[in-house]
């Protein structure tokens, strides 16, 4: 038996990166936090940067000149596709969670099914309908702005 | 239904929330070449043109759902982040002080965000 010393999270940050042998779903988890930090760190620059639109157009305008660099644009695009990925994993997560998708309830009989295989399909769902928002917003970023 | 339930609920419906107003912010702001909506940026140009800011500022719908976005998306993106942070196991003192710490600051933010959208709405009706 594992010993725990009192950790439940044993492996710590390590357990948070390495899914081991738990399947695609386990890197969906590591993607889903490692997208929703990026997401939150940039939010809460976001809000105090748009903010200076309540100074009116001046500062409006030379709070957004102090952004306009290429590694800036990279930077949004980067939060755009880590909002696609975790908007769509996130709807998955909630379905998983309300049941919907897991398949039916089914004795432990050997040998043993593990239900990740039943709801790989949604996976494969989101993971499509995030790539299509990706692609959409590959466009509107660097070919069509 | 435990304290951390009814949390974890709320962080259900706030995802939900900001899924349907965050779309809509990304919608206009980064595919409004690919689904271009008069509506949404009604002076043309880019959406963060000062003329675009001002007229979207000028209704009372994107204020509203501005605040309401970032009330949800602070709470769904700070409870997320301590429950990252409990996940480390920290003694009961130190979870409580960083609980306090991250509503402290979601707060905050909550105030100057909330002021900016309802200042900016003012500004842009002056115009």
């Amino acid at each position: 038996m594992l010993k725990t010393r009192g950790f439940p999270n044993r492996l710590g940050i390590q357990g948070w990166a390495f899914g081991g042998r738990w399947g695609p779903e386990r890197y969906l988890y590591t993607l889903h936090r490692i997208t929703g930090l990026g997401l939150l760190l940039y939010f809460l620059l976001h809000i105090l940067l748009t903010s200076s639109r309540a100074l009116g157009m001046e500062a409006w305008e030379q709070a957004m000149g102090a952004v306009t660099a290429p590694i800036f644009t990279f930077g949004e695009y980067l939060v755009f596709v880590a909002f696609a990925f975790h908007a769509l994993n996130g709807i998955r997560l909630v379905l998983v969670e309300l049941g919907v998708g897991v398949g039916k309830p089914i004795e432990p009989v050997y040998p043993y099914r593990t239900s990740l295989n039943v709801q790989r399909p949604l996976a494969i769902c989101a993971g499509i309908v995030a790539l299509v928002l990706i692609v959409l917003g590959t466009l509107d970023f660097f070919i069509l702005d | 239904m435990m304290r951390d339930q009814k949390l974890w609920t709320w962080h259900v419906v706030a995802g939900l929330v900001v899924l349907v107003f965050l779309g809509l912010h990304m919608t206009i702001m980064h595919l409004d070449e690919v689904i271009p909506a008069a509506s949404l940026n009604p002076q043309g140009g880019h959406p963060i043109d000062w003329a675009n800011v001002a007229a979207r500022g000028k209704t009372l719908f994107f204020p509203i759902t501005y605040v309401v976005l970032l009330g949800a998306a602070l709470f769904h993106g700070l409870y997320g982040f301590r429950n990252i942070l409990f996940e480390l196991n920290p003694p009961g003192a130190l979870k409580r002080v960083l609980g306090w710490l991250l509503a402290l600051a979601g707060l905050g933010l909550f105030a100057i965000g909330t002021w900016a959208a309802i200042a900016a709405h003012r500004v842009a009706l002056l115009a």
